[in-house]
């Protein structure tokens, strides 16, 4: 048989789930009392090359609290051409369609290597993309200029048919109307004024009568392209003259005297472009793409006045309550993620600037919309340049990763229930029998919208077992869970991708041991961080690190093996032993320390990892290091202090940023020149390895990494430093001068320490 | 408020009762019977039809029914009885496609009109009291010339005494016959008054000092006082006969030895013996007190220490010197100051005095401007103020001796000791936040909804502006005019336009968020003309494409000025809006407004709620364009009820010149509209401008009236004041003033030039003090008193109703002449009426201002004809306010060809006309050619190049260019009538009995008005009762 890992990876690549239990303990009880909780990581639309979708559209449960769609779970009689489905033990005749089906002739989604099937429907008019970019113009000469090729080549990535616009925004925000001959032409709004949608819509002259007009249109033209409006036009047809447009934009115009910030209108632009998308496109895919440079300082959504001399708010800031524009800010920008969601249209975000920009009030928009967060120091790096080319990026097929407006799905059998989802989603609130009264993220609902979603686009569902103790699920049945995910492809197509997962059963008092076994220690880690990080943006962090804790020691309790009170007993199984180390990584993550980061900062590194899938989440949570020496072949090293060898080059991964760093020796080498010398080729290609593997790692990761080449001793290897484990500080002196490894100067406690406490406080018999 | 001043008078602004001494009983029931009348004129009621009653029988009390016309009845009537022409010029009722709706009131029925509740019923009474009157000056008998027009030739009067005196024949010489309803109606205006005097004088005497009447030789100077004034009646005369107006065969004038019939005084002999006189003349200014000629009159004027007239005119060279003084005469003592007049090529043009850093002298105390009133002492150290006498140091570098006459050797050399008007550079100080000014923008703002596009006016504008912004005003040295120029479209939205040089194509930006109206764009939306000339003219080539679709019929109007306001105010300029609108502002926005306008309030106390603007809107929004230096020109093309009244006080308040074409037709009126744009933009102006006016001790201003602005009671804050402009002052003793010392007006106006420039510009005049009433009257301007009483009874009406207006002009009128009837004239003229020398033509140029649309609410006349009227007038100087008043009415069929001259102007009366003549009127605004049905084809070939009377076109609103002297001729005296008219005048050819000619008639304001004014004849009787009232 086949060990859990494979088990586990398997079904990661054919279903694109992961739970954190692969056995479900059997009742209520006996699931609290497993700690983490029965949840998943489930990346709905990951790419299936040997999935073919199917033409045609799911045969769905005719019970219409239930709905499930015909997988290959269900029972099927042949003879009668039913089928129960196994959710709701509803009896269901098959479609007209489905008279031919016989045991030999069974349609796709009976057979058991489709649990993941995605079909594809005709349903309504298809509408090209939507990209609506909106732009900041108080730039500095150089970063608009790199802004503006930036966004003239991404017109020759768009698809030809989709539909582009564009806002401008400085002190005033200018909506640019793409399809006047000669004149150019935009629409100007205050910035400092907040309109309602119907004003934004009566100003650009969208209301009522434009409306009808577009709905009688479509019976008497039907061959005519679908609507559009003077301000998103396909880009075929206009993207000449949007070259130009862009092209001759200039920074705002407004004289900003000395020491004021450029007064910058962030709030009203989105407030329009979600006002224009709402009235004209609702319900389809657009992306609202945010470039801005700086701040908003004026009107809704400002985040810091203008004045230089006061400086944007800090973490130290808002504990002590100083961040005079946030509350309103963050509540300006949360409404307009909702009504955008709502619309199913998306917002990314991508600010350049070395200060702050404010993210840590606009991320609702991204993270409820399932749009990017890109932050760098400037448009003019290339850490912008490719990020934003990466998210026109094709996919296999040649079909943008992208897809929009998915609605997930999510039925339980009757032992469970759901109690909620975390990452780019908001709930639609679609309460049901199997919807949770206890809530794990965002709760209280069984479906969820994703407005924008890529491949990686991962999501944490958290289900509870309702079933009580005293009564006992039947031997060797099996739970199950169906994900139906509705979204429109990057082709436009309609898609409906329907998952379907079982699980065994197991009774947590004879059969611990199975459970155990079938513990996936990895998505147990990102599932806790998410609820931790979840936990963070509401709580104050250190009870969000105290909670951490807490569940750690109890997880150790019940699962470890030790003699009370002896720390030195403690041992945990194989299953297990990853488990306390992610943990001890995630405590001292961006996540959770604000220390040393910005507000935005810490936004952005939350944002991403609510939404990336496992193996990406893990690598947030615990750097990769990998060391290169002449002793043999790169190798995965402790991410450890004691890593830190002369005589190494390392490489480290954390997902945001990609460090190579040289040891002392190696970096005299290369300062001395060997690598140019014939006689020392290995050395250069010693060098050359991280390179290239760094090089690759960029290559593929979104948003691109932060790409750091540091040495020994040089004030960029304080990334590295500051991550991995300080098993050496100048506190223990007993390593101090030690051959092996690098001291960290740092008060942080160790992993030894900190496994050390844990084992005490596990095995303690007073907790 | 002012005893003497009109304007003053308290009802205008306090709740005084009555009208200072005015209110005694008797003076009180005098106006009432002379606002009754009046406001029987008015009333509006086309088509009454009671006619039939007796006028005798009629007397009513009670409100005055309609009014009619008794003079165009009289004709009316009369026509197929009397010989020559008559018949020709009315017969009978008007064919239906006239004017018609004012022409029935003209139906017999004038008498109900008599409020006096006098038992003149009887015919015999009647004849009775016909007989007694007297009229001076009637012809000798002459019959009708057939030349003439005969317009009243109902009651052939005896022959009267060849004496050039206006003293009536005896009564029995008057026939009235009862039965002749036409004498009837005119007669029954004055009945009320006999029938109040109870008993008839017999005829008055000859008067000896009537002797140098209208037909004297002008002395030099100013004539010795009381022997010439205009006619004088027995009071028992006036009862205005209506036979007055004579036969047209006494027109001449009494130097001919014929007797005038109109020998009232008339205002063409005034104007032209004050020609005759003192035209082509060098007037200096060196004088204190002296008073200038006519505005009418043609001369150099030479600053010698005054300001010239063109500057500065007053109502009185000589003030009274005390105020009980001023209160007894009620003349009101003004300034009216153009301080941007233009001056002729052949006079010079403002001096300008740089001090440099120290910026202008001024008096430590009362802050006036170093000017010839200062006194140089302790040779030379110290200067004793003119206004406030304070001494104060010379400072170090403006030091000089004097001289043995104790004047500054520098005297001649420098403008600021010698000269009335000259102009300071100011230094930052004076500059808004101490920086210096930018210079000024203009904003062209174009309405371009449906109807703009559809006439093709956009496209018009948008074709003239392209060569026009050639010709923005610029300094003489200057080789490029400094100001920077917007585009600005709207309709229901407004379009701003980037214009920036450096653009490849203009960019448009539209902003819709009209309740809370903002500039989108600052760099790019003001810019240099010459360098962005490619990119304006694209634009100006697109604009009316761009809108040529649309079907936009909606507008908005103060998110218009507010934008441009705004637009300036970022640009740290000051500036000039150009507003080219079209319709009532009806769209949703701020200044929204609403058909507001109803004839039912007219003649109401409601009345003057016509002339206020709709809500507080727009004077918020003035009172920002004034401080942000905003000028707002509007021009306006209505179809219908535009509310002139809400839409053009922005105007109003920031100095701008509004204009209005009715119903624009592209073909008809383009150039008229055309030549008012371009003379508009080219003007000389100046910029946020600060006028203090300062006097010396003994008065002060209190009052200002024109196109201004008050936050204060002293600073006459202008966003902009041009050429045209002028601001009338009105002065009050606070104080005994001083003979010696005279009174002095020093009036400062601090402004920015159009390149950019602050300057100071001063204007100093001197004037007497006497302690004879006699010498105030002998200074008196009648041009200028007309001026003041039009402005002050047109802010009048805002706050009163109309009744009261008028009734307190006719009042002071009557006082001033009261006046100086008890203390100046000859105790001899007790009966009479006597008018002083300079006060001659008040009377006329008085009722033609009662008779003025503003001041008569009648249905047929728009509402927003009369607001705009009213708000012309109240930024008129004094030339403009004159000829707006009294028409000019040039007879062309005997023009002298050889002679440059344009000929004398005849008197505005029907009776001028002659069937074979061809006539020009001009007041300003409008130009008529009035052409005689029988006027010889010799001319009608000339000028037309047509064969025949019937051939020719009366839609044509100019005259071709013909190659022959007449038309030459012609076109010569077109563009001097023109010339320095702040307004394009659109000739309109009349064809006599043809359906304009009612408009045309209106401006023959001697005449019985067909809206019901009076005419000069009624008015003077009335006058005269009053007087007599007042003395009796």
């Amino acid at each position: 048989m086949a060990t859990y890992l494979e088990f586990i990876q398997q079904n990661e690549e054919r279903d694109g789930v992961r739970f954190s239990w692969n056995v479900w303990p059997s009742s209520r009880l006996e699931a609290t009392r497993m700690v983490v909780p029965l949840a998943c990581l489930l990346t709905p639309v990951k790419e299936r090359l040997d999935l073919p979708p199917v033409q045609y559209e799911p045969v769905l449960c005719s019970r219409p609290t239930c709905k499930a769609v015909l997988n290959p779970l269900c029972q099927v009689d042949y003879r009668t051409k039913l089928w129960a489905c196994n959710f709701c033990f509803q009896r269901n005749q098959f479609p007209p369609a489905y008279a031919g089906i016989s045991e030999v002739n069974q349609p796709a989604e009976l057979m058991p290597q489709f649990s993941t099937i995605e079909y594809i429907v005709q349903r309504g008019p298809q509408t090209p993309l939507i990209f609506l970019y909106v732009v900041d113009t108080c730039l500095e000469e150089e970063d608009l200029q790199a802004l503006k090729e930036s966004l003239q080549m991404s017109l020759s990535l768009l698809p030809a048919s989709a539909l582009v616009g564009l806002i401008t925004f400085g002190r005033m925000v200018q909506v640019h109307e793409l399809s006047c001959e000669g004149i150019s032409k935009s629409y100007v709004f205050r910035g400092t004024k907040d309109l309602t949608a119907k004003q934004i819509q009566d100003m650009l002259g969208l209301s009522r009568p434009a409306v009808s007009m577009q709905q009688g249109r479509p019976l008497q033209t039907p061959e005519q392209p679908p609507i559009s409006s003077r301000f998103l036009q396909p880009v075929h047809k206009i993207d000449m003259n949007l070259t130009d447009l862009l092209g001759e934009l200039q920074r705002d115009p407004w004289p900003v005297t000395q020491g004021k910030r450029p007064l910058r209108s962030t709030g009203v632009a989105l407030s329009i472009a979600v006002g224009l998308l709402e009235g004209t496109f609702p319900n389809t895919g657009a992306r609202i793409m945010l470039f801005t440079g700086g701040p908003p300082t004026q009107g809704p959504g400002m985040v810091v006045g203008d004045e230089l001399k006061t400086p944007i708010r800090s973490w130290h800031d808002i504990e002590k309550d100083n961040a005079r524009f946030m509350k309103k800010a963050t509540k300006h920008y949360e409404t307009l993620a909702n009504r955008t969601a709502a619309n199913g249209h998306c917002i990314d975000i991508y600010a350049c600037a070395l200060d702050q920009t404010g993210l840590l009030e606009m991320k609702c928009c991204a993270n409820l919309t399932g749009g990017h967060m890109v932050m760098g120091d400037s448009f003019n790096t290339s850490l912008f340049k490719q990020t934003f080319q990466r998210v026109f990026n094709k996919g296999y097929n040649g079909e943008f990763r992208m897809a929009f407006g998915a609605n997930l799905d999510v039925k339980t059998s009757r032992e469970l229930k759901i109690a909620g989802a975390i990452g780019p989603c908001v709930s639609l609130n679609a309460k049901g029998p199997c919807v949770s009264e206890n809530e794990l993220g965002i709760g209280g609902t069984s479906q969820w919208k994703i407005c924008s979603l890529d491949p990686s686009t991962t999501l944490a569902i958290y289900f509870e077992v309702v079933n009580q103790h005293n009564a006992p699920i039947p031997q060797g049945s099996r739970g199950a869970v169906q994900f139906v995910t509705q979204y429109q492809h990057s082709s436009t197509e309609k898609r409906i991708r329907v998952t379907t997962i079982a699980r065994n059963w197991a009774d947590a008092q004879t059969q611990l041991q199975h459970i155990e076994a079938a513990f996936d220690q990895e998505a147990a880690a990102v599932l806790m961080a998410r609820l931790g990080v979840y936990r963070a943006e509401s709580e104050e962090g250190p009870d969000v690190l105290r909670w951490l804790d807490r569940q750690l020691i109890r997880l150790c309790q019940k699962f470890g093996q030790y003699n009370k009170d002896d720390p030195n007993s403690f041992r945990l199984s194989e299953s297990f032993s990853l488990y306390p180390q992610f943990m001890f990584h995630l405590r001292r993550s961006p996540f959770l320390q604000v220390f040393n980061n910005s507000p935005d900062e810490s936004s952005y590194y939350r944002h991403h990892f609510a939404r990336q899938d496992l193996t990406q989440s893990l690598i947030m949570i615990q750097p990769i290091l990998y060391a290169y020496s002449f002793h043999g072949p790169p190798e995965p090293v402790l991410l450890d202090s004691s890593s830190i060898l002369p005589d190494r080059i390392l490489l480290m991964d954390t997902f945001f940023q990609i460090v190579i760093y040289l040891g002392e020796t190696i970096a005299q080498w290369q300062k001395a020149g060997y690598q140019d010398m014939p006689e020392y080729e290995n050395f250069k290609h010693l060098l050359q390895a991280p390179l290239d593997d760094g090089q690759e790692i960029l290559q593929t990761r979104f948003p691109m990494p932060r790409y750091i080449h540091t040495e020994h001793g040089g004030s960029q290897a304080r990334f590295l430093l500051s991550k991995v484990n300080p098993s050496q500080t100048h506190n223990n002196l007993y390593a101090w001068g030690q051959e092996s490894g690098a001291p960290i100067l740092t008060d942080d406690v160790s992993l030894q320490v900190f496994m050390d406490h844990l084992k005490k406080l596990a095995v303690s018999s007073a907790s | 408020m002012s005893q003497q001043g009109y304007v003053a008078a308290p009802p205008y602004s306090q709740s005084q009762p009555g009208i200072g001494g005015f209110g005694s009983p008797n003076s009180s029931l005098h106006y009432g019977h002379y606002g009754d009348p009046n406001s029987s004129y008015s009333a509006p009621q086309p088509s009454v039809s009671k006619s039939a009653v007796p006028f005798g029988s009629s007397a009513p009390v009670g409100p005055p029914p309609p009014g009619a016309h008794q003079l165009s009845q009289t004709n009316f009537q009369n026509g197929p009885g009397t010989p020559g022409q008559q018949p020709h010029r009315f017969q009978g009722p008007p064919p239906p496609g006239n004017t018609g709706a004012s022409y029935p009131p003209y139906s017999p029925q004038s008498q109900p009109a008599f409020p006096n509740a006098a038992p003149a019923s009887s015919t015999a009474q009647l004849a009775d009291q016909l007989n007694s009157m007297q009229i001076n000056n009637y012809g000798p008998g002459t019959t009708p010339s057939p030349g003439h027009p005969a317009s009243f030739q109902s009651p052939r009067l005896p022959p009267p005494p060849t004496q050039q005196q206006m003293v009536l024949p005896p009564g029995p010489q008057v026939p009235p016959p009862p039965t002749s309803s036409v004498n009837g109606l005119c007669a029954q205006q004055s009945l009320p008054p006999m029938a109040r005097q109870g008993g008839i004088p017999g005829p008055v005497p000859p008067n000896p000092n009537l002797q140098q009447l209208p037909g004297q030789p002008p002395g030099p100077g100013y004539h010795p006082q009381q022997a010439n004034y205009g006619p004088q009646m027995a009071g028992s005369q006036l009862s205005y006969p209506g036979a007055f107006p004579g036969g047209p065969g006494q027109l001449s004038g009494p130097q001919q030895k014929k007797l005038d019939p109109n020998s009232i005084p008339s205002p063409i002999q005034v104007i032209e013996s004050d020609k005759a006189a003192r035209g082509g003349q060098v007037y200096a200014t060196n004088t204190r007190g002296q008073v200038p000629p006519l505005v009418t009159t043609d001369c150099v004027i030479q600053d010698q220490g005054h300001a010239s007239p063109r500057y500065i005119r007053c109502t009185t060279y000589c003030f009274p010197l005390t105020s009980d003084m001023a209160k007894q005469t009620r003349i009101p003592l003004a300034a009216v100051i153009q301080p941007f007049a233009n001056v002729p090529p052949n006079e010079t043009p403002l001096y300008l005095v740089n001090h440099g850093e120290t910026g202008p002298i001024r008096c430590n105390r009362c802050k006036a401007y170093m000017c010839p009133f200062m006194q140089f002492i302790e040779g030379g150290r110290r200067y004793q103020c003119g206004f406030c006498n304070c001494i104060n140091d010379v400072p170090s570098f403006f030091f000089q001796h004097l001289d043995h006459m104790g004047r500054r050797i520098d005297h001649y050399e420098r403008p600021e000791l010698s000269l009335g008007s000259y102009e300071y550079v100011a230094t930052l100080d004076y500059c808004r936040d101490k920086k210096p000014p930018n210079p000024p923008a203009y904003i062209f703002m174009i309405d371009v909804s449906y109807r703009n596009i559809k006439s093709g006016l956009v496209k018009l504008i948008c074709d003239e502006l392209k060569t026009l912004l050639d010709k923005l005003p610029r300094e003489e040295q200057e080789e490029s005019s400094a100001i920077r120029v917007g585009f600005v479209t709207y309709n229901k939205v407004l379009h701003f336009f980037n214009v920036k040089s450096s653009l490849a194509q203009p960019q448009m930006m539209v902003v819709t968020d009209v309740s809370e109206v903002f500039v989108p764009l600052l760099d790019g939306f003001l810019v240099d003309f010459e360098e962005s000339r490619s990119v304006i003219t694209n634009l100006l080539d697109q604009i009316p494409e761009l809108f040529a679709d649309t079907n936009e019929s909606e507008t908005i109007f103060a998110p218009v000025i507010q934008a441009g306001m705004e637009a300036l105010k970022a640009a740290e300029r000051a500036g000039k809006l150009f507003i080219f609108h079209s319709s009532l502002p009806t769209a949703e926005a701020p200044g929204k407004l609403k058909n507001r306008d109803d004839k039912k309030l007219l003649n109401t106390d409601k009345e003057k709620t016509l002339f206020q603007p709709q809500g507080n809107c727009y004077e918020a929004l003035a009172r920002d364009c004034v401080a942000n230096g905003c000028c707002v020109n509007l021009f306006l093309f209505p179809n219908q009820y535009v509310d002139v009244a809400s839409v053009g006080l922005v105007t109003m308040y920031t100095g701008g010149t509004l204009y209005k074409y009715n119903n624009f037709q592209l073909d008809g009126d383009s150039p008229q509209f055309l030549s008012d744009l371009r003379r508009d933009m080219e003007k000389k102006m100046g910029f946020d401008a600060t006028m203090r006016v300062r006097t010396s001790t003994g008065f002060r201003a209190t009052e200002f009236l024109g196109a201004i602005y008050m936050n204060n009671t002293t600073d006459v804050e202008m966003a902009a004041v041009d050429c045209d402009k002028a601001v009338t002052v009105e002065f009050k003793h606070d104080d005994k003033l001083n003979e010696d010392t005279g009174a002095l007006i020093q009036c400062a106006l601090l402004y920015t030039t159009v390149s950019g420039q602050r300057r100071i510009r001063i204007h100093n005049i001197g004037l007497n003090c006497s302690a004879q009433l006699a010498d105030v009257y002998r200074t008196c301007e009648t041009d200028a008193l007309i001026n003041f009483f039009a402005k002050s009874a047109f802010k009048a009406i805002l706050s009163q109703p109309l009744k009261t207006v008028r009734d307190i002009l006719v009042n002071q009128t009557a006082h001033m002449l009261a006046c100086y009837k008890k203390n100046c004239a000859s105790p001899a003229t007790v009966s009479q009426l006597i008018l002083p020398d300079t006060m001659k033509v008040l009377p006329v140029y008085m009722n033609c201002l009662l008779k003025s649309c503003v001041l008569v609410g009648r249905a047929e006349i728009p509402t927003d004809e009369r607001a705009f009227h009213r708000q012309l007038v109240m930024a008129m100087g004094v030339a403009d306010t004159q000829l707006f008043f009294y028409p000019r009415l040039l007879p062309i069929h005997s023009l002298d060809l050889k002679s440059d001259a344009v000929p004398a102007a005849v008197r505005c009366s029907e009776e001028r006309l002659s069937e074979g003549g061809a006539f020009l009127l001009a007041n300003g605004l409008s130009m008529f050619l009035w052409l005689g049905a029988s006027v010889s084809p010799e001319l009608i070939q000339g000028l037309f190049n047509v064969p025949s009377f019937a051939h020719i076109s009366t839609d044509a609103t100019s005259l071709p260019d013909l190659d022959n002297p007449f038309s030459k001729k012609l076109k010569h005296i077109l563009e001097q009538l023109q010339s320095q008219k702040p307004y394009t005048m659109k000739l309109i050819i009349v064809k006599q009995r043809e359906q304009p000619e009612m408009l045309f008639r209106q401006f023959l304001v001697e005449d019985k008005s067909i809206y019901g004014g009076a005419s000069y004849v009624d008015f003077l009787v009335c006058i005269h009762k009053e007087i007599s009232q007042l003395l009796s």
